[in-house]
């Protein structure tokens, strides 16, 4: 359970570097919102399921199963929150008539 | 394994420095709002492993859980204002492509 919490935990890293190069690297909002939305999300529920994991390794007492299903509670609202935040950002972006970026070559 | 949250806890700040870059250098105000949140999700994680660090993890998760939410309703009152406003550049309307209408 151990290593498997660290496994989580590593990858969910892995994730959130990969989600705020693409933040750093994107030419545009859009897809910085691509990169974003979707790497954050998944290397913070990664993360929180790793803790949750190496929260129960010392043994199954009440105490600790109740601060893991917090933790998964955690989860559970960024796993929600964050996709949510993100439609909305997109949608204010559209209303606003933000173009999107297109490559100079296939344009012309 | 205190010692790997820390290291753990360490490189979130490093991207926490990364995303910042974006949010004091970003082009239009959407940048900014997109950088905010994502330094508020790496927040969260710091915040609870903040709590397994100190041994205190009920505590700190409850902070966690509090700055998830103030994170997400911040994000949608910006999205919102922007929405409503129809413009992202202050003081203007529709500045991106007024070329066109």
């Amino acid at each position: 359970m151990l290593i498997l919490s660290i496994i989580f935990i590593v990858i969910g890293v892995f994730f959130f570097t990969t989600a705020t190069i693409g933040l750093l690297r994107f030419p545009d909002f859009y897809t910085r919102m691509h990169a974003t939305g979707k790497g954050d999300t998944l290397g913070a529920f990664l993360i929180l399921a790793g803790l949750a994991l190496y929260n129960l390794h010392h043994g199954f007492s009440v105490d600790a199963i109740l601060v893991s299903i917090k933790i998964l509670f955690i989860a559970l609202f960024i796993f929600i929150a964050n996709p949510t935040a993100t439609h909305a950002i997109t949608k204010a972006g559209l209303d606003c008539s933000v173009k999107p970026w297109e490559k100079k070559e296939s344009s012309k | 394994m205190e010692s790997f949250f820390i290291y753990i806890a360490m490189f979130l700040c490093f991207l926490v420095m990364l995303a910042l870059y974006r949010g004091v250098a970003g082009p239009t105000v959407l940048d900014r709002i997109i950088s905010i949140s994502a330094i508020g999700t790496k927040t969260t994680i710091i915040l609870v492993l903040m709590g397994f660090i100190y041994k205190r993890g009920d505590m700190f998760l409850d902070i966690a859980l509090a700055y998830a939410l103030l994170n997400f309703i911040a994000t949608i009152a910006a999205a919102k204002f922007f929405r409503s406003k129809k413009s992202i550049v202050p003081g203007e309307q529709c500045s991106i492509n007024n070329g066109e209408e």
